[in-house]
Protein backbone atom coordinates (compact mmCIF):
# COMPACT_ATOMS: atom_id res chain seq x y z
CA UNK A 1 0.00 0.00 0.00
CA UNK A 2 2.54 2.54 -1.59
CA UNK A 3 1.57 6.23 -0.41
CA UNK A 4 2.73 7.81 -3.21
CA UNK A 5 5.25 10.30 -1.49
CA UNK A 6 7.92 12.86 -2.56
CA UNK A 7 10.49 10.12 -1.96
CA UNK A 8 8.51 7.49 -4.30
CA UNK A 9 8.19 9.85 -6.43
CA UNK A 10 11.76 10.41 -6.77
CA UNK A 11 12.84 6.99 -7.05
CA UNK A 12 12.57 6.16 -11.02
CA UNK A 13 13.82 9.63 -11.35
CA UNK A 14 17.09 8.89 -9.78
CA UNK A 15 17.35 5.41 -11.46
CA UNK A 16 17.21 6.93 -14.68
CA UNK A 17 19.89 9.06 -13.66
CA UNK A 18 21.90 6.29 -12.69
CA UNK A 19 21.29 5.00 -15.85
CA UNK A 20 22.18 7.52 -17.82
CA UNK A 21 25.64 8.06 -16.06
CA UNK A 22 26.33 5.05 -16.41
CA UNK A 23 25.66 3.87 -19.79
CA UNK A 24 26.23 7.11 -22.23
CA UNK A 25 25.52 5.33 -25.11
CA UNK A 26 21.73 5.26 -24.72
CA UNK A 27 21.41 8.88 -24.36
CA UNK A 28 19.95 10.07 -27.83
CA UNK A 29 17.31 7.38 -27.71
CA UNK A 30 16.33 8.28 -24.28
CA UNK A 31 16.63 12.37 -24.98
CA UNK A 32 14.53 11.88 -27.78
CA UNK A 33 12.09 9.70 -26.14
CA UNK A 34 11.64 12.23 -23.74
CA UNK A 35 11.03 14.87 -25.55
CA UNK A 36 8.29 12.99 -27.63
CA UNK A 37 7.06 11.90 -24.34
CA UNK A 38 6.89 14.92 -22.93
CA UNK A 39 4.03 16.18 -25.41
CA UNK A 40 2.22 12.95 -26.37
CA UNK A 41 1.76 12.75 -22.87
CA UNK A 42 -1.05 15.54 -22.97
CA UNK A 43 -2.81 13.27 -25.69
CA UNK A 44 -3.22 10.47 -23.32
CA UNK A 45 -4.05 13.20 -20.47
CA UNK A 46 -6.81 15.03 -22.37
CA UNK A 47 -9.42 12.63 -21.98
CA UNK A 48 -9.46 12.54 -18.51
CA UNK A 49 -8.43 16.75 -18.87
CA UNK A 50 -11.91 17.43 -20.82
CA UNK A 51 -14.30 14.95 -18.26
CA UNK A 52 -12.60 16.26 -15.12
CA UNK A 53 -12.98 20.22 -16.75
CA UNK A 54 -16.58 20.07 -17.97
CA UNK A 55 -18.29 18.14 -15.41
CA UNK A 56 -16.33 19.10 -12.48
CA UNK A 57 -14.12 22.35 -12.94
CA UNK A 58 -16.41 24.55 -14.89
CA UNK A 59 -19.29 23.52 -12.53
CA UNK A 60 -16.77 24.63 -9.87
CA UNK A 61 -16.36 27.89 -10.94
CA UNK A 62 -20.12 28.63 -11.99
CA UNK A 63 -20.93 28.12 -8.60
CA UNK A 64 -18.59 30.83 -7.76
CA UNK A 65 -20.27 32.69 -9.85
CA UNK A 66 -23.27 32.12 -8.67
CA UNK A 67 -22.53 32.70 -5.09
CA UNK A 68 -22.35 36.15 -6.29
CA UNK A 69 -25.70 36.54 -7.48
CA UNK A 70 -29.42 36.77 -6.54
CA UNK A 71 -31.16 34.14 -8.82
CA UNK A 72 -34.03 31.77 -8.57
CA UNK A 73 -32.85 29.96 -11.51
CA UNK A 74 -35.62 31.08 -14.20
CA UNK A 75 -35.83 34.30 -14.35
CA UNK A 76 -32.74 37.20 -14.44
CA UNK A 77 -30.28 37.32 -12.03
CA UNK A 78 -29.10 40.34 -9.91
CA UNK A 79 -25.51 41.32 -8.69
CA UNK A 80 -25.20 41.11 -5.09
CA UNK A 81 -21.71 40.93 -4.24
CA UNK A 82 -21.10 39.01 -1.07
CA UNK A 83 -24.55 39.26 0.45
CA UNK A 84 -24.89 35.22 0.32
CA UNK A 85 -22.47 34.89 2.60
CA UNK A 86 -23.01 36.89 5.18
CA UNK A 87 -26.56 35.59 5.03
CA UNK A 88 -24.96 31.85 5.21
CA UNK A 89 -23.06 33.10 8.51
CA UNK A 90 -25.62 35.24 9.82
CA UNK A 91 -28.76 33.71 8.86
CA UNK A 92 -29.15 31.04 12.25
CA UNK A 93 -30.69 28.56 10.46
CA UNK A 94 -28.24 28.40 7.62
CA UNK A 95 -25.15 29.28 10.15
CA UNK A 96 -26.16 25.99 12.28
CA UNK A 97 -26.21 23.54 9.34
CA UNK A 98 -22.70 24.07 9.68
CA UNK A 99 -22.53 23.88 13.07
CA UNK A 100 -24.53 20.54 12.64
CA UNK A 101 -21.74 19.30 10.36
CA UNK A 102 -19.05 19.93 12.97
CA UNK A 103 -21.23 18.23 16.03
CA UNK A 104 -21.85 15.22 13.64
CA UNK A 105 -17.71 15.10 13.26
CA UNK A 106 -18.24 14.02 16.87
CA UNK A 107 -19.74 10.68 16.25
CA UNK A 108 -18.51 9.96 12.55
CA UNK A 109 -14.69 10.65 13.37
CA UNK A 110 -14.01 10.19 16.90
CA UNK A 111 -16.22 7.61 17.43
CA UNK A 112 -15.20 5.05 15.10
CA UNK A 113 -11.59 6.26 15.00
CA UNK A 114 -10.95 5.98 18.93
CA UNK A 115 -13.27 2.89 19.25
CA UNK A 116 -11.74 1.44 16.19
CA UNK A 117 -8.39 1.72 17.61
CA UNK A 118 -9.04 -0.02 21.19
CA UNK A 119 -10.50 -2.75 19.09
CA UNK A 120 -7.55 -3.00 16.42
CA UNK A 121 -5.46 -3.18 20.18
CA UNK A 122 -7.75 -6.09 21.22
CA UNK A 123 -8.13 -7.83 18.77
CA UNK A 124 -4.26 -7.33 16.81
CA UNK A 125 -2.80 -10.75 18.20
CA UNK A 126 -5.39 -13.22 16.97
CA UNK A 127 -5.52 -10.99 13.61
CA UNK A 128 -4.70 -14.15 11.79
CA UNK A 129 -7.64 -16.23 13.20
CA UNK A 130 -10.37 -17.93 11.50
CA UNK A 131 -12.34 -15.55 13.26
CA UNK A 132 -10.75 -12.15 12.18
CA UNK A 133 -11.22 -13.59 8.37
CA UNK A 134 -14.56 -13.96 8.47
CA UNK A 135 -14.99 -10.40 10.40
CA UNK A 136 -12.46 -8.82 7.57
CA UNK A 137 -15.46 -9.98 5.35
CA UNK A 138 -18.77 -8.94 7.51
CA UNK A 139 -17.27 -5.69 8.77
CA UNK A 140 -17.32 -4.28 5.43
CA UNK A 141 -20.64 -4.91 4.61
CA UNK A 142 -21.73 -1.21 6.01
CA UNK A 143 -19.37 -0.04 3.29
CA UNK A 144 -20.65 -1.96 0.63
CA UNK A 145 -24.48 -1.58 0.71
CA UNK A 146 -25.58 1.67 -0.02
CA UNK A 147 -25.92 4.79 2.27
CA UNK A 148 -29.76 5.35 1.69
CA UNK A 149 -29.99 1.77 2.53
CA UNK A 150 -27.91 2.20 6.18
CA UNK A 151 -30.52 5.08 6.56
CA UNK A 152 -33.83 3.26 5.78
CA UNK A 153 -32.64 0.38 7.64
CA UNK A 154 -31.42 2.51 10.74
CA UNK A 155 -34.64 4.60 11.00
CA UNK A 156 -36.56 1.43 11.03
CA UNK A 157 -34.16 0.54 14.35
CA UNK A 158 -34.46 3.62 15.64
CA UNK A 159 -38.06 3.80 15.38
CA UNK A 160 -40.41 4.06 18.38
CA UNK A 161 -41.36 0.30 18.06
CA UNK A 162 -37.84 -0.57 16.89
CA UNK A 163 -34.98 -3.04 17.88
CA UNK A 164 -33.22 -0.33 19.97
CA UNK A 165 -35.95 0.24 21.75
CA UNK A 166 -37.30 -3.66 22.42
CA UNK A 167 -33.79 -4.06 23.76
CA UNK A 168 -34.05 -1.30 26.11
CA UNK A 169 -37.11 -2.57 27.51
CA UNK A 170 -36.11 -5.69 27.81
CA UNK A 171 -33.17 -4.20 30.39
CA UNK A 172 -36.26 -2.41 32.11
CA UNK A 173 -35.19 0.98 30.52
CA UNK A 174 -38.61 1.80 29.84
CA UNK A 175 -38.49 5.42 30.69
CA UNK A 176 -35.89 6.44 27.66
CA UNK A 177 -37.52 4.77 24.67
CA UNK A 178 -38.49 7.33 22.23
CA UNK A 179 -38.85 7.65 18.48
CA UNK A 180 -34.70 8.64 18.85
CA UNK A 181 -34.90 10.20 15.13
CA UNK A 182 -38.17 11.86 16.15
CA UNK A 183 -37.11 13.72 19.23
CA UNK A 184 -35.55 17.12 19.00
CA UNK A 185 -32.80 16.28 21.93
CA UNK A 186 -31.97 13.05 20.24
CA UNK A 187 -32.10 12.74 16.75
CA UNK A 188 -28.61 14.77 15.71
CA UNK A 189 -27.23 11.57 18.38
CA UNK A 190 -29.04 9.18 16.55
CA UNK A 191 -27.88 10.50 12.93
CA UNK A 192 -24.22 10.48 14.04
CA UNK A 193 -24.58 6.53 15.60
CA UNK A 194 -25.79 5.52 12.25
CA UNK A 195 -22.44 7.56 10.49
CA UNK A 196 -20.42 5.75 13.52
CA UNK A 197 -21.96 1.93 12.34
CA UNK A 198 -21.36 2.45 8.68
CA UNK A 199 -17.61 3.71 9.31
CA UNK A 200 -16.28 1.73 12.62
CA UNK A 201 -15.69 -1.46 10.26
CA UNK A 202 -13.39 0.64 8.21
CA UNK A 203 -11.76 2.44 10.54
CA UNK A 204 -11.02 -0.59 12.62
CA UNK A 205 -9.86 -2.91 9.50
CA UNK A 206 -7.33 -0.29 8.55
CA UNK A 207 -5.69 0.69 11.84
CA UNK A 208 -5.51 -3.41 12.29
CA UNK A 209 -3.76 -3.34 8.93
CA UNK A 210 -1.35 -0.72 9.92
CA UNK A 211 -0.87 -2.78 13.13
CA UNK A 212 0.32 -6.02 11.18
CA UNK A 213 3.13 -4.27 9.90
CA UNK A 214 4.86 -3.10 13.05
CA UNK A 215 7.93 -5.46 13.50
CA UNK A 216 6.37 -8.30 15.95
CA UNK A 217 10.21 -7.97 18.26
CA UNK A 218 9.15 -4.51 19.34
CA UNK A 219 6.29 -6.20 21.01
CA UNK A 220 8.26 -9.44 22.00
CA UNK A 221 10.83 -6.84 23.54
CA UNK A 222 8.13 -4.53 25.37
CA UNK A 223 6.98 -7.83 26.81
CA UNK A 224 10.50 -9.10 27.69
CA UNK A 225 10.74 -5.93 29.35
CA UNK A 226 7.20 -5.87 31.33
CA UNK A 227 4.99 -3.71 29.63
CA UNK A 228 1.63 -4.23 30.06
CA UNK A 229 -0.94 -3.84 26.82
CA UNK A 230 -1.34 -0.36 27.82
CA UNK A 231 1.88 0.48 27.95
CA UNK A 232 2.37 -1.26 24.66
CA UNK A 233 -0.61 0.41 23.15
CA UNK A 234 0.76 4.09 23.76
CA UNK A 235 4.70 3.23 23.68
CA UNK A 236 4.64 1.17 19.88
CA UNK A 237 0.90 1.39 18.66
CA UNK A 238 0.16 4.64 18.42
CA UNK A 239 3.06 5.88 17.37
CA UNK A 240 3.74 3.52 14.37
CA UNK A 241 0.15 4.17 12.87
CA UNK A 242 -0.10 7.65 12.65
CA UNK A 243 -0.36 7.85 8.86
CA UNK A 244 -3.29 4.75 9.30
CA UNK A 245 -4.93 7.59 12.03
CA UNK A 246 -4.49 10.28 9.47
CA UNK A 247 -6.51 7.81 6.97
CA UNK A 248 -9.40 7.55 9.13
CA UNK A 249 -9.83 10.86 10.10
CA UNK A 250 -9.70 12.32 6.74
CA UNK A 251 -12.08 9.90 5.55
CA UNK A 252 -14.50 10.15 8.54
CA UNK A 253 -13.96 14.11 8.44
CA UNK A 254 -15.02 14.67 4.95
CA UNK A 255 -17.76 11.86 5.41
CA UNK A 256 -19.16 14.21 8.57
CA UNK A 257 -18.97 17.11 6.29
CA UNK A 258 -20.41 16.36 3.19
CA UNK A 259 -22.94 14.35 4.68
CA UNK A 260 -26.11 13.70 2.80
CA UNK A 261 -27.14 10.37 2.07
CA UNK A 262 -28.12 9.60 5.73
CA UNK A 263 -29.74 12.37 6.19
CA UNK A 264 -32.13 13.05 3.43
CA UNK A 265 -33.56 9.19 3.77
CA UNK A 266 -33.82 9.06 8.03
CA UNK A 267 -34.81 12.82 9.30
CA UNK A 268 -34.77 15.16 5.97
CA UNK A 269 -33.25 17.89 8.61
CA UNK A 270 -35.75 17.44 10.96
CA UNK A 271 -37.41 17.71 13.59
CA UNK A 272 -37.39 21.47 13.15
CA UNK A 273 -33.59 22.35 11.90
CA UNK A 274 -31.82 19.85 14.14
CA UNK A 275 -30.54 17.54 12.17
CA UNK A 276 -29.68 19.75 8.90
CA UNK A 277 -26.66 20.01 6.87
CA UNK A 278 -24.94 21.66 4.75
CA UNK A 279 -24.91 19.16 1.93
CA UNK A 280 -28.87 19.19 2.45
CA UNK A 281 -29.50 22.54 3.00
CA UNK A 282 -27.63 23.14 -0.44
CA UNK A 283 -29.92 20.78 -2.37
CA UNK A 284 -33.03 22.39 -0.99
CA UNK A 285 -32.23 26.07 -1.00
CA UNK A 286 -31.31 25.31 -4.89
CA UNK A 287 -33.84 22.85 -5.88
CA UNK A 288 -37.13 23.98 -3.49
CA UNK A 289 -36.51 27.40 -2.33
CA UNK A 290 -35.05 28.40 -5.24
CA UNK A 291 -32.09 30.29 -4.02
CA UNK A 292 -29.81 29.53 -6.11
CA UNK A 293 -27.16 32.22 -4.51
CA UNK A 294 -27.69 31.03 -1.69
CA UNK A 295 -27.34 27.72 -1.91
CA UNK A 296 -24.10 28.32 -3.96
CA UNK A 297 -22.73 30.44 -1.85
CA UNK A 298 -23.01 27.54 0.96
CA UNK A 299 -21.50 25.48 -1.17
CA UNK A 300 -18.33 27.08 -1.29
CA UNK A 301 -18.23 27.45 2.27
CA UNK A 302 -18.59 23.80 2.55
CA UNK A 303 -15.97 22.96 0.14
CA UNK A 304 -13.50 25.56 1.82
CA UNK A 305 -14.01 24.03 4.99
CA UNK A 306 -13.54 20.06 3.79
CA UNK A 307 -10.13 21.62 2.44
CA UNK A 308 -9.55 23.44 5.44
CA UNK A 309 -10.06 20.19 7.68
CA UNK A 310 -8.11 17.82 5.49
CA UNK A 311 -4.72 19.56 4.34
CA UNK A 312 -3.68 20.21 7.65
CA UNK A 313 -4.57 16.44 9.01
CA UNK A 314 -2.84 15.39 5.93
CA UNK A 315 -0.23 17.47 6.46
CA UNK A 316 -0.22 16.90 10.30
CA UNK A 317 -0.22 12.78 9.41
CA UNK A 318 2.81 12.88 6.68
CA UNK A 319 5.29 15.02 8.71
CA UNK A 320 6.90 12.11 10.69
CA UNK A 321 7.81 10.49 7.33
CA UNK A 322 10.55 12.96 7.30
CA UNK B 1 4.72 -13.58 19.23
CA UNK B 2 3.79 -14.29 23.25
CA UNK B 3 -0.49 -14.27 23.32
CA UNK B 4 -1.80 -14.81 26.86
CA UNK B 5 -5.01 -16.51 27.06
CA UNK B 6 -6.94 -14.37 28.56
CA UNK B 7 -5.87 -11.80 25.61
CA UNK B 8 -6.52 -14.15 22.95
CA UNK B 9 -10.17 -14.63 24.90
CA UNK B 10 -10.97 -11.12 25.29
CA UNK B 11 -9.91 -10.02 21.31
CA UNK B 12 -12.00 -13.21 20.11
CA UNK B 13 -15.19 -11.92 22.33
CA UNK B 14 -14.71 -7.98 21.28
CA UNK B 15 -14.71 -9.43 17.47
CA UNK B 16 -17.78 -11.63 17.47
CA UNK B 17 -19.56 -8.60 19.50
CA UNK B 18 -18.57 -6.44 16.70
CA UNK B 19 -19.56 -8.50 13.99
CA UNK B 20 -23.25 -9.01 15.99
CA UNK B 21 -23.63 -5.12 15.63
CA UNK B 22 -22.93 -5.01 11.97
CA UNK B 23 -25.28 -7.97 10.99
CA UNK B 24 -28.34 -7.71 13.40
CA UNK B 25 -29.39 -4.40 11.32
CA UNK B 26 -29.45 -6.69 8.57
CA UNK B 27 -31.56 -9.19 10.47
CA UNK B 28 -33.98 -7.12 12.10
CA UNK B 29 -34.28 -5.92 8.20
CA UNK B 30 -35.85 -9.79 7.04
CA UNK B 31 -37.33 -10.65 9.59
CA UNK B 32 -39.68 -7.78 9.67
CA UNK B 33 -39.63 -8.40 5.91
CA UNK B 34 -41.41 -11.38 6.97
CA UNK B 35 -44.51 -9.67 8.85
CA UNK B 36 -48.01 -8.85 7.06
CA UNK B 37 -47.50 -6.23 4.80
CA UNK B 38 -49.17 -2.68 6.88
CA UNK B 39 -48.36 -3.96 10.33
CA UNK B 40 -46.16 -2.72 12.59
CA UNK B 41 -44.21 -5.28 13.83
CA UNK B 42 -41.33 -5.20 16.73
CA UNK B 43 -37.78 -4.66 15.94
CA UNK B 44 -36.60 -8.36 16.35
CA UNK B 45 -39.58 -11.35 16.07
CA UNK B 46 -39.69 -13.96 13.76
CA UNK B 47 -43.44 -13.89 12.78
CA UNK B 48 -45.80 -17.09 13.25
CA UNK B 49 -46.54 -16.99 9.71
CA UNK B 50 -43.65 -15.62 7.61
CA UNK B 51 -44.87 -13.82 3.97
CA UNK B 52 -42.32 -14.78 1.69
CA UNK B 53 -44.44 -13.08 -1.01
CA UNK B 54 -43.50 -10.34 0.98
CA UNK B 55 -40.59 -10.29 -1.44
CA UNK B 56 -42.40 -10.82 -4.69
CA UNK B 57 -44.43 -8.27 -4.09
CA UNK B 58 -41.81 -5.66 -3.04
CA UNK B 59 -40.12 -6.68 -6.27
CA UNK B 60 -43.28 -5.65 -8.71
CA UNK B 61 -43.55 -2.51 -6.79
CA UNK B 62 -40.21 -1.72 -7.02
CA UNK B 63 -40.03 -2.63 -10.42
CA UNK B 64 -36.34 -4.15 -10.00
CA UNK B 65 -36.18 -5.68 -13.10
CA UNK B 66 -36.21 -2.35 -14.58
CA UNK B 67 -33.86 -0.90 -11.81
CA UNK B 68 -31.08 -3.92 -12.12
CA UNK B 69 -31.45 -3.33 -15.59
CA UNK B 70 -31.00 0.35 -15.31
CA UNK B 71 -28.13 0.58 -12.78
CA UNK B 72 -26.32 -1.91 -15.01
CA UNK B 73 -26.52 0.31 -17.94
CA UNK B 74 -25.29 3.10 -15.58
CA UNK B 75 -22.35 1.13 -14.76
CA UNK B 76 -21.38 -0.15 -18.14
CA UNK B 77 -21.73 3.76 -19.11
CA UNK B 78 -19.33 4.99 -16.26
CA UNK B 79 -16.45 2.28 -15.22
CA UNK B 80 -15.17 1.20 -18.60
CA UNK B 81 -14.56 4.77 -20.00
CA UNK B 82 -13.62 6.13 -16.67
CA UNK B 83 -10.83 3.63 -16.65
CA UNK B 84 -9.20 3.62 -19.80
CA UNK B 85 -9.11 7.56 -19.55
CA UNK B 86 -8.13 8.14 -15.84
CA UNK B 87 -5.50 4.91 -16.95
CA UNK B 88 -4.26 6.94 -19.85
CA UNK B 89 -3.76 9.89 -17.84
CA UNK B 90 -1.97 8.04 -14.87
CA UNK B 91 0.39 6.56 -17.48
CA UNK B 92 0.75 10.81 -18.88
CA UNK B 93 1.86 11.51 -15.72
CA UNK B 94 3.32 9.23 -13.69
CA UNK B 95 5.16 7.52 -16.63
CA UNK B 96 5.63 9.32 -19.68
CA UNK B 97 5.96 12.63 -17.20
CA UNK B 98 4.42 15.07 -19.47
CA UNK B 99 5.94 18.32 -19.65
CA UNK B 100 3.76 20.44 -16.49
CA UNK B 101 2.39 17.24 -14.74
CA UNK B 102 2.83 18.46 -11.66
CA UNK B 103 0.17 21.47 -12.18
CA UNK B 104 -1.67 18.47 -13.66
CA UNK B 105 -1.76 16.62 -11.35
CA UNK B 106 -2.55 19.02 -8.53
CA UNK B 107 -5.37 19.90 -10.70
CA UNK B 108 -6.83 16.16 -9.85
CA UNK B 109 -5.32 16.14 -6.54
CA UNK B 110 -7.88 19.48 -5.34
CA UNK B 111 -10.74 17.24 -6.79
CA UNK B 112 -10.07 14.29 -4.75
CA UNK B 113 -12.07 15.33 -1.30
CA UNK B 114 -14.14 17.18 -3.38
CA UNK B 115 -18.35 16.92 -1.97
CA UNK B 116 -20.62 16.28 -4.85
CA UNK B 117 -23.01 18.47 -3.42
CA UNK B 118 -20.62 21.27 -4.08
CA UNK B 119 -21.07 21.44 -7.71
CA UNK B 120 -24.70 20.12 -7.53
CA UNK B 121 -26.07 23.14 -8.71
CA UNK B 122 -24.81 24.54 -11.75
CA UNK B 123 -24.52 20.66 -12.87
CA UNK B 124 -28.36 20.60 -13.16
CA UNK B 125 -28.53 23.88 -15.19
CA UNK B 126 -25.16 22.58 -17.38
CA UNK B 127 -27.03 18.85 -17.69
CA UNK B 128 -30.65 21.18 -18.67
CA UNK B 129 -28.97 23.07 -21.56
CA UNK B 130 -27.35 19.85 -22.69
CA UNK B 131 -30.99 18.70 -22.85
CA UNK B 132 -30.06 15.80 -20.95
CA UNK B 133 -32.01 16.14 -17.75
CA UNK B 134 -34.22 12.62 -16.77
CA UNK B 135 -31.62 10.45 -19.16
CA UNK B 136 -28.69 8.03 -17.76
CA UNK B 137 -26.35 10.33 -18.98
CA UNK B 138 -27.31 12.49 -16.65
CA UNK B 139 -25.47 10.25 -14.14
CA UNK B 140 -23.09 8.63 -16.33
CA UNK B 141 -21.49 11.67 -17.87
CA UNK B 142 -20.57 13.32 -14.53
CA UNK B 143 -19.70 10.40 -12.61
CA UNK B 144 -16.93 9.69 -14.95
CA UNK B 145 -15.51 13.44 -14.64
CA UNK B 146 -16.19 13.33 -11.05
CA UNK B 147 -14.15 9.65 -10.73
CA UNK B 148 -11.50 11.35 -12.65
CA UNK B 149 -9.13 12.44 -9.52
CA UNK B 150 -9.66 9.20 -7.60
CA UNK B 151 -8.91 6.98 -11.14
CA UNK B 152 -5.87 9.23 -12.06
CA UNK B 153 -4.48 9.38 -8.94
CA UNK B 154 -4.47 6.03 -8.32
CA UNK B 155 -3.47 4.61 -11.45
CA UNK B 156 -0.50 7.36 -11.37
CA UNK B 157 0.46 5.92 -8.43
CA UNK B 158 1.25 2.37 -9.86
CA UNK B 159 2.41 3.53 -13.39
CA UNK B 160 5.55 5.83 -10.98
CA UNK B 161 6.56 2.29 -9.43
CA UNK B 162 7.19 0.79 -13.10
CA UNK B 163 11.22 0.33 -14.41
CA UNK B 164 11.79 2.70 -16.88
CA UNK B 165 13.66 -0.59 -18.27
CA UNK B 166 10.37 -2.10 -20.04
CA UNK B 167 9.45 1.20 -21.78
CA UNK B 168 13.03 0.90 -23.43
CA UNK B 169 13.06 -2.20 -24.40
CA UNK B 170 9.66 -1.95 -26.39
CA UNK B 171 10.97 1.31 -27.91
CA UNK B 172 13.86 0.08 -29.55
CA UNK B 173 11.82 -3.21 -31.13
CA UNK B 174 9.77 -0.21 -32.76
CA UNK B 175 6.73 0.17 -30.51
CA UNK B 176 5.07 3.68 -30.57
CA UNK B 177 3.82 5.23 -27.76
CA UNK B 178 0.12 3.80 -28.27
CA UNK B 179 1.55 0.05 -28.40
CA UNK B 180 3.72 0.79 -25.24
CA UNK B 181 1.06 1.93 -23.51
CA UNK B 182 -1.67 -0.46 -24.21
CA UNK B 183 0.39 -3.95 -25.11
CA UNK B 184 2.93 -3.48 -22.08
CA UNK B 185 1.79 -1.41 -19.44
CA UNK B 186 -1.82 -2.12 -19.69
CA UNK B 187 -1.96 -6.09 -19.13
CA UNK B 188 1.11 -5.23 -16.20
CA UNK B 189 -1.63 -2.88 -14.39
CA UNK B 190 -4.07 -5.53 -14.24
CA UNK B 191 -4.11 -5.51 -10.91
CA UNK B 192 -4.10 -2.03 -10.06
CA UNK B 193 -6.84 -1.81 -12.61
CA UNK B 194 -9.03 -4.14 -11.27
CA UNK B 195 -9.01 -2.59 -7.68
CA UNK B 196 -9.84 0.13 -9.28
CA UNK B 197 -13.12 -1.03 -11.42
CA UNK B 198 -14.07 -2.38 -8.19
CA UNK B 199 -14.18 0.60 -6.38
CA UNK B 200 -15.64 2.26 -9.39
CA UNK B 201 -18.40 0.26 -10.12
CA UNK B 202 -19.43 0.13 -5.86
CA UNK B 203 -19.48 3.83 -6.20
CA UNK B 204 -22.04 4.37 -9.00
CA UNK B 205 -24.18 1.74 -8.14
CA UNK B 206 -24.62 3.39 -4.45
CA UNK B 207 -24.56 7.09 -6.14
CA UNK B 208 -27.68 8.65 -4.74
CA UNK B 209 -27.44 12.43 -4.92
CA UNK B 210 -26.86 12.67 -8.86
CA UNK B 211 -29.83 10.48 -9.15
CA UNK B 212 -32.55 12.14 -7.62
CA UNK B 213 -31.48 15.62 -8.44
CA UNK B 214 -30.88 15.00 -12.07
CA UNK B 215 -33.18 11.59 -12.71
CA UNK B 216 -37.04 12.58 -12.23
CA UNK B 217 -37.61 8.55 -13.29
CA UNK B 218 -36.57 6.48 -10.81
CA UNK B 219 -36.38 3.57 -13.38
CA UNK B 220 -33.70 5.61 -15.14
CA UNK B 221 -32.20 5.96 -11.74
CA UNK B 222 -29.11 3.90 -9.57
CA UNK B 223 -30.46 1.79 -7.06
CA UNK B 224 -29.43 3.78 -4.42
CA UNK B 225 -31.86 6.75 -6.19
CA UNK B 226 -34.51 3.99 -6.52
CA UNK B 227 -34.26 3.08 -3.21
CA UNK B 228 -35.27 6.87 -2.32
CA UNK B 229 -37.96 7.36 -4.31
CA UNK B 230 -38.96 3.39 -2.96
CA UNK B 231 -39.00 4.88 0.72
CA UNK B 232 -40.93 7.71 -0.73
CA UNK B 233 -43.92 5.78 -1.75
CA UNK B 234 -44.04 2.89 0.31
CA UNK B 235 -42.28 4.13 3.67
CA UNK B 236 -45.65 3.63 5.61
CA UNK B 237 -45.19 0.02 5.04
CA UNK B 238 -42.68 -1.27 7.09
CA UNK B 239 -42.92 -4.60 5.71
CA UNK B 240 -43.30 -3.98 2.63
CA UNK B 241 -40.12 -1.45 2.75
CA UNK B 242 -38.10 -3.89 4.60
CA UNK B 243 -38.26 -6.58 1.81
CA UNK B 244 -38.08 -3.97 -0.77
CA UNK B 245 -34.67 -2.10 0.49
CA UNK B 246 -33.20 -6.27 0.97
CA UNK B 247 -33.74 -6.68 -2.74
CA UNK B 248 -32.28 -3.32 -3.39
CA UNK B 249 -28.84 -4.39 -1.14
CA UNK B 250 -29.02 -7.67 -2.92
CA UNK B 251 -27.17 -7.57 -5.88
CA UNK B 252 -24.33 -5.35 -4.40
CA UNK B 253 -24.00 -8.13 -1.51
CA UNK B 254 -23.96 -10.86 -3.80
CA UNK B 255 -21.38 -9.34 -6.15
CA UNK B 256 -19.15 -8.44 -2.75
CA UNK B 257 -19.46 -12.04 -1.14
CA UNK B 258 -18.19 -13.33 -4.74
CA UNK B 259 -15.54 -10.66 -5.05
CA UNK B 260 -14.98 -10.02 -0.93
CA UNK B 261 -10.93 -10.59 -1.36
CA UNK B 262 -10.57 -8.44 -3.93
CA UNK B 263 -13.29 -5.51 -2.59
CA UNK B 264 -12.07 -5.45 1.11
CA UNK B 265 -8.13 -5.01 -0.32
CA UNK B 266 -8.94 -2.64 -2.84
CA UNK B 267 -11.29 -0.83 -0.27
CA UNK B 268 -8.88 -0.65 2.22
CA UNK B 269 -6.54 0.32 -0.13
CA UNK B 270 -8.52 2.65 -1.46
CA UNK B 271 -8.99 4.15 1.50
CA UNK B 272 -5.46 4.60 2.49
CA UNK B 273 -4.76 6.12 -0.75
CA UNK B 274 -7.98 8.55 -1.35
Amino acid sequence: MARPTLDTAADPATARLALTTVRPPRRFARRGRRRGGRWTGWLFAAPALAAYAIFVLRPLFLTIEYSLYRWDGIGPSTWVGLDNYIKVFTDPDLFGTILNAFKLIVFFSAIPVLLGLAIAATIRRIATSRLALVARTVLFLPQVIPLVAAGITWSWLLASTGLINQLLSYVRLNGVTRAWLGDFATALPAVGMIGAWVLLGLCTLLLLAGMSKIDPALYEAARIDGAGPVREFFSITMPSLRQEIGVCITVTVVAALASFDIVYVSTQGGPGNTTMVPGLEIYYQAFSERQVGVASALAVVLMALVLACVLPIQWLAREEQR
Amino acid sequence: MIVTRREAWTGQLLLVLLMAVTVIPFVSLFVTALHPSGTYPPGLDWPTHPRWSNFADAFRAAHMDELLISSALIVLGVVPVSLLIGTMAGFAIGHLRMAGRRLVFLAFVLGLTLPFEGIITPLYYQIRDMGLLNTRWAIILPLIGLFMPFSVFWMRAHFINMPEELSEGARIDGANVWQLFWRIHVPLAMPALSSLAILLFLWTWNQFLLAIVLVDDPAKRTMAGALGAFQGQWGTDIPLLCAGSLLILAPTLVIFLIFQRRFVSALLQGSLKG
